[in-house]
């Protein structure tokens, strides 16, 4: 029996650990590796960072704990550049099993920003002002149709029940024509449901920050101009960082990532040399 | 106090990660507990907030306070939804099945003629001028959708021209499949991090 | 009566959703307006059937003391804590979704982690399948296995590391064959979705409703 074919009845559990160690390792040793920069977040950074103080984006937080990992970077980043360009973000969530993910990094961003903000001497935001979650509702589809109208119709307070009227920054806003964009953080098809409708009937421009798993199904969006940038999984988020300069979880993992993906093009190669060499003897 | 909480939270969790990640070992025990606990409390969560996210702030709030009486319309058909509890009368509860499909397949419709047909097939009516990448590239683009299209039109046989442009359509889509798969192992990989994150940062400060 | 009204039902809330597209004026875009809430305050309503069946079947797995039904008493206990402290959480602070309640604690430190760790199972198993499954058996295999190879290395730093044009080869495949394919299902699952969604409106299809 060669290595190969001894390594093809290799216990699974072997495998578990290297990968766990391929993981481990480098955010032990904490490798740090240049981030390349591709195209669709290129176009998606410069979107958010042109647009002119005051303005108001949308933020769908369309996610929950299963996917955290890859999204809550990019809504961590994209806050932080909201608050620091002076952008108004209203976050509004659509998996109801994500909402308090979306209330507590919300608060998590806002504070970091604040202290770094009265350390540098800069306007600290202050919710309801510049910022505000109005929560879930149910809905979906008939949903985003719906607040193409005014919001109001289904979100008449925010995440806390607070009435959307009571709060200043509020006031103005009551549909999609409020908003420059729409920066929706995707983790099942909530993302085409934006596109289809939001964008197609409402013409709101929109970003897309999705899960590794379903950005493959957005590049047809993105080559026909029905989104105008794209964040695949947690190499999108590293990107959003790295243009951002402030590189956190995504980057880190990022080398993670390199290593198990190297391992598990390894296990491809090996598996394959003993498939074929267990081939060639059955046929001899 | 308030510190007290959180590493009691942290530890709670940290137990959790790893009473799941004992399954990698071999189902036991403590993974079923895991297992059991994920989804009693997905559900205690799911009716918190259908109750605080959708008939506080959607029916009772207006009824109460701006006596909304016509959404007595909707809360009717949203209790008859329960009616299939009881066998007797579960037909009634077809008829608020029947409004949200006729709302489902009333914007489907219309939403994937505007939203999906005409953007698409808009996007790969594209020019091809000049000889450079660009325009081989949209030529790729036409072909591979006119391939993979014709791959899935079984109305005629797959043979002559039509067979091997449906072939040609077969090896577009294990391209995509390739890349999503690649895909695939990007996002899941993505997730184990974030545990061991969790696990060796927030729990065992290793990664600082 | 049972089956016309609600056929009837679908047929008309489809036409009013059509007819409101193209005519958004009065009276039918305040017609649409009203069955867009109206569907959503149904919709939400549905997820009590999932959390009612899941409940009674685990009651009386105790009840009856079936096998494993220490288990189905440590699901219900997990419902009943989040059911109590939502409700605590909405005496308190008028909302279970105040950041300072109970249930947005054991949120983060019980549904968090067992969520999200049940997910990251998956990692192990597809680099357990990369391994024992992922074979060049033939052309179109090979094809599909080379691609997640260049996808795979070219979407992460060290393939960068490795050839600087890496990156730019993955976003290649990503943005034309792969998108090609992609918006060729795309077209033809939504030609099919077209097809379908005007045969329940008419009342061919009435599969929903058994």
């Amino acid at each position: 029996m060669s290595i190969f074919e001894k390594f093809e009845k290799i216990d699974r559990r072997f495998i578990f650990l290297l990968v766990a160690l391929a993981v481990l390792t480098p955010l032990i040793f904490k490798v740090t590796m240049k981030i390349p920069i591709s195209s669709p977040v290129k176009s998606a950074f410069k979107a958010v960072d042109t647009l002119p103080r005051g303005t108001n984006i949308l933020i769908s937080v369309d996610y929950d704990p299963a996917s955290m990992p890859e999204l809550q970077p990019m809504y961590r980043t994209l806050l932080y550049q909201c608050f620091e360009k002076g952008l108004k973000p209203v976050m509004i969530v659509q998996w109801p099993l994500g909402l308090p993910l979306s209330i507590n990094t919300m608060a998590e961003v806002a504070e970091q920003y604040n202290e770094m903000a009265r350390k540098e001497g800069k306007d600290t935001v202050v919710y309801g002002r510049d910022y505000v979650n109005i929560g879930y509702r149910p809905g979906g589809v008939a949903q985003v149709v719906g607040i193409g109208k005014e919001i109001r119709d289904y979100f008449e307070s925010d995440y806390r029940g607070t009435p959307l009227d009571s709060l200043p920054m509020m006031k103005d806003i009551h549909n999609y024509d409020n908003f420059a964009l729409l920066f929706a953080l995707e983790a099942g098809s909530m993302g085409d449901i934006y596109v289809q409708y939001a964008n197609a009937r409402f013409g709101i421009k929109i970003i897309l920050g999705m899960t590794a798993v379903s950005a493959p199904d957005a590049y047809p969006y993105l080559q026909a101009h029905q989104i105008i940038g794209l964040l695949g999984g947690l190499q999108g988020a590293a990107e959003y960082e790295t243009l951002m300069k402030r590189p956190a979880f995504a980057t880190m993992g990022m080398t993670a990532q390199s290593w198990v993906h190297v391992l598990i093009v390894l296990f491809i190669l090996i598996g394959n040399i003993g498939y074929f060499i267990s081939r060639r003897k059955k046929r001899s | 106090m308030h510190n007290f909480w959180v590493i009691l939270g942290v530890w709670m969790a940290a137990f959790l990660t790893l009473a799941i990640f004992s399954f990698l070992y071999k189902d036991n025990p403590f993974y079923k507990f895991a297992e059991h606990l994920y989804v009693g409390t997905s559900a205690g969560y799911m009716l918190i907030y259908t109750y605080f996210l959708v008939i506080k702030p959607m029916l009772i709030d207006p009824i109460s306070q701006e006596h909304q009486w016509i959404l007595l319309i909707p809360a009717f058909f949203g209790v008859i939804m329960l009616t299939r509890w009881f066998p007797k009368i579960a037909w009634l509860s077809r008829w608020s099945i029947a409004f949200t499909v006729g709302i489902g397949t009333g914007l489907a419709i219309t939403g994937s003629i505007q939203g999906l047909l005409v953007p698409q097939i808009k996007g790969t009516l594209i020019a091809l001028h000049g000889w450079n990448g660009a325009t081989l590239n949209n030529l790729l683009i036409i072909i591979g959708v006119i391939a993979t299209l014709t791959y899935f039109y079984f109305s005629k046989e797959h043979r002559g021209f039509v067979g091997k442009t449906a072939k040609l359509g077969i090896t577009y889509i294990m391209i995509a499949f390739g890349a999503s798969f690649g895909y695939t192992v990007m996002a899941r990989i993505s997730l184990l991090i974030g545990r061991m994150y969790f696990l060796f940062h927030t729990w065992i400060p290793l990664i600082k | 009566m049972r089956r016309e009204i609600p056929l009837a039902i679908t047929f008309i809330t489809a036409l009013i959703m059509i007819v409101s597209f193209c005519i958004p004026h009065a009276p039918f875009g305040s017609m649409q307006d009203v069955s867009l809430k109206w569907y959503s305050i149904i919709a939400g309503f549905t997820m009590l059937l999932g959390v009612d069946s899941l409940i009674h079947m685990h009651s009386v797995k105790i009840k009856r003391k079936k096998e494993g039904w220490v288990y189905s008493l440590v699901l219900i206990l997990g419902f009943a804590l989040f059911v109590i402290s939502g409700i605590i959480g909405g005496i308190r602070f008028g909302s279970a979704m105040d950041i300072r309640s109970s249930f947005m604690y054991l949120y983060t430190y019980m549904i968090v982690p067992l969520q999200s760790t049940m997910f990251a199972l998956l990692s192990f198993f597809i680099a357990s399948a990369a391994y024992r499954a992922f074979r060049a058996r033939n052309m179109d295999a090979t094809l599909l296995l080379i691609t997640a190879v260049l996808v795979m290395l070219g979407r992460v730093p060290v393939g960068y590391q490795m050839w600087h044009s890496f990156p730019a080869v993955a976003e290649w495949i990503m943005a034309v064959p792969q998108m090609a394919a992609k918006r060729g299902i795309l077209i033809g699952v939504s030609l099919g979705s077209l097809a379908v969604s005007l045969r329940i409106m008419l009342g061919i299809e009435r599969s929903y409703l058994s």
